[in-house]
């Protein structure tokens, strides 16, 4: 991947800073964070609880803003848009993967997959064949009628990652995937996200506590206390 | 860009005894409210069938019904002759003069007996009131002590059978008949021979007089005539608005103690839809942060949850629209107020109802569920996502 390093990064953060407020006293989150990641890496996040992992991935899936600082993904100045403007740009630059999967209960695999699609102008027989790839990707064909209380934890995830790369984003967010699996199943995922990552390019930016998750990823990066400790690039 | 109806629907069928009893509670109120139009709707419809479209009715100047109202001979004489009004084919005038008068009859298993109108009539009378037909028995020969009842009187007073015999005015009257009006207010009156009633109740002077119209376009001039003439204190209305003013203020009554008790009970229902719905979104609070970050604005998961209150107010409306259905099987009796006479009607359901009726137990929905629809769709994606 040689020539993604001379392309201009798809996220490039400088000095972005974030502060809670917290009954009145200003707790800091993140200080002064400079980065950038390029197209199709497969970037692991790691550090102690609370250092402000989620924080991060939240401010560059635009669902959080940042105090300070600049942030453009995809060259495009993420601050700057409006509530539902950034509303629209989620739904067509980033797919979400949550440690509990989120997926909705009283929607089946196949409609849970389904639901960012009713963001896209794709007619119900498009989104019936998207859907349909997707799961097939995921091994989960057989699967599309269950409820996500008929699946296992690992089912769950899979699901959950179809749901994430059904709209084609640019971005695919992953805050602790594997978090709530057994070591087979978290396994199952990750190596699915290590060939989305290698067969399809997807740019994946992933939090894990897990060494050997983060292993499965192309570039570490250590955030501590909200300072970001190697400089690597 | 909306969430989808399944979402919804499937929520509210999750938690499906919430939703029955939440539902259940805008089903009471939509009954009520329901019966209360239903009712007054009834009422409408039985004293404005008690009138015909082309008959006039002539009363004493000022008075509100017929009990009240009084018409010398020589008065009746000069309206009958009026050309406005219709010749029969036999030749005679198309006009009925009657006396109408309350009595005491006790109904069956009651101790207290109610008022019953007793309308003294004659062959024309009964022309006049095509709606009248004979269900049992014949009518009574003029002349005599003979009486029929409407099928309500028949239905729930004493001695009222046919060969049986009512006391009133020192005279003993035999039933020879029972008739039905069509469900009208005839069907709570007793029917006997105009001047053999007088006789008995010692009256001089008619109640009122019925006519038919020789043609409907005369109505005006007809009224006219009668205002002008100096040997006549009489008024002239059409049948139909006479019957049904005689409504108002009964109907007024039903609908302001109704719309009265429908409007308290409805706070409560809603302020029940209004918790169930605030369960309904601190339980998914987790999913609405999701749907937020997957792209969903905050007016579709606004709309989600208002689409859910509207769902769960449809099912309350339906709910309480069945049984107040059902009531259209039952038929009641009051007094009317105007008259104090016993009247019996039936609740009638109407297209108006059913609309007015679904669009009440929507605004019910719609009201509770604003406030946590508000607060979903007001929900911090960041904080939402914590939430779980
Ligand atoms: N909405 C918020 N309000 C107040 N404080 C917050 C909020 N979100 C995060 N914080 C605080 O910011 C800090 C960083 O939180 P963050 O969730 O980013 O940590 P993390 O690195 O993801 O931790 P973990 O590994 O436990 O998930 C924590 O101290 C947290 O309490
Ligand atoms: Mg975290």
């Amino acid at each position: 991947m040689a020539s993604t390093e001379a392309m201009s990064p798809i996220v490039e953060i400088r000095n972005v800073t974030k502060a809670y407020r917290r009954g009145g006293q200003i707790v800091p989150v993140l200080t002064d964070i400079t980065l950038d990641i390029h197209a199709g890496e497969f970037t692991a996040l790691m550090g102690p609880s609370g250092s402000g992992k989620s924080t991060l991935l939240n401010l560059i899936a635009g669902i959080d803003r940042p105090d300070a600082g600049e942030l453009r993904v995809d060259g495009l100045d993420v601050t700057a848009l409006g509530e539902t403007e950034l509303a629209d740009w989620r739904a067509s630059h980033i797919g979400f993967i949550f440690q509990f999967y989120n997926l909705m209960p009283v929607l089946t695999a196949f409609e849970n997959v389904e639901l960012p699609l009713m963001l896209t102008p794709l007619s119900r027989a498009e989104r019936r064949e998207r859907v349909e790839l997707t799961l097939a990707m995921v091994g989960l064909t057989d699967r599309q009628e269950h409820y996500p209380s008929e699946l296992s934890g690992g089912q769950q995830q899979r699901v959950a990652i179809a749901r994430a790369i059904v709209s084609d984003p640019t971005l695919i967010m992953a805050d602790e995937p594997t978090g709530d699996l057994d070591r087979v199943s978290a396994g199952d995922v990750l190596g699915f996200m290590r060939r989305l990552n290698d067969e399809v390019g997807k740019t994946i930016i992933m939090v894990t506590h897990d060494a050997q998750a983060a292993k499965m990823a192309r570039r570490i990066l250590h955030l501590e206390k909200g300072v970001l400790t190697n400089g690597e690039r | 860009m909306v969430i989808p109806i399944a979402y919804v629907a499937r929520n509210l069928w999750t938690r499906r005894l919430t939703t029955a009893l939440t539902a259940g509670g805008l089903a009471l109120v939509v009954f009520v409210f329901a019966t209360v139009l239903m009712l007054d709707a009834g009422l409408k419809r039985t004293l404005v069938t008690t009138g015909e479209r082309d008959n006039v009715i002539v009363i004493r100047k000022g008075a509100e019904n017929e009990i009240q109202s009084g018409i010398s001979r020589d008065q009746a004489r000069i309206i009958e002759m009026h050309p406005a009004v219709a010749t029969g084919a036999d030749g005679q005038r198309m006009a009925s003069k009657e006396t109408v008068v309350l009595i005491s009859l006790l109904r069956r298993g009651d101790e207290k007996p109610s008022n019953v109108v007793i309308r003294g009539t004659s062959e024309t009378g009964l022309g006049l009131r095509p709606q009248v037909k004979l269900t049992g028995g014949r009518t009574f020969t003029p002349g005599t002590s003979e009486i029929i009842v409407g099928s309500s009187i028949a239905s729930r007073f004493d001695n009222t059978a046919i060969g049986d015999h009512l006391d009133f005015a020192q005279r003993s009257w035999t039933v020879v008949g029972t008739f039905d009006a069509g469900g009208s207010g005839f069907d709570s009156e007793v029917w006997g021979d105009v001047e053999q009633l007088m006789q008995s109740f010692r009256r001089t002077s008619y109640s009122s007089m019925v006519a038919r119209l020789a043609d409907p376009g005369l109505y005006e001039s007809f009224k006219a005539d009668i205002d002008a003439d100096p040997r006549l204190a009489n008024e002239m209305k059409r049948e139909q608005l006479f019957y049904s003013d005689q409504s108002r203020a009964l109907s007024t009554f039903i609908n302001v103690l109704g719309l009265t008790l429908s409007i308290i009970f409805s706070i409560g229902a809603m302020i029940g839809a209004m918790i169930t719905m605030y369960a309904s979104v601190a339980n998914r609070v987790g999913e609405i942060g999701t749907l937020r970050a997957l792209g969903f604005k905050r007016r579709a998961v606004l709309g989600a949850f208002l689409l859910e209150a509207l769902l769960l107010a449809l099912a309350g409306g339906v709910a309480g629209l069945l049984p107040a259905s059902l009531m259209q099987f039952a038929s009641f009796s009051t007094v009317n107020f105007q008259t104090f006479a016993d009247l019996s009607f039936r609740f009638i359901l109407t297209p108006g109802i059913i609309v007015k009726t679904m669009l009440f137990a929507v605004a019910m929905g719609l009201i509770g569920g604003f406030l946590p629809a508000v607060r979903a769709a007001r929900l911090n994606i960041v904080d939402a996502l914590r939430a779980i």
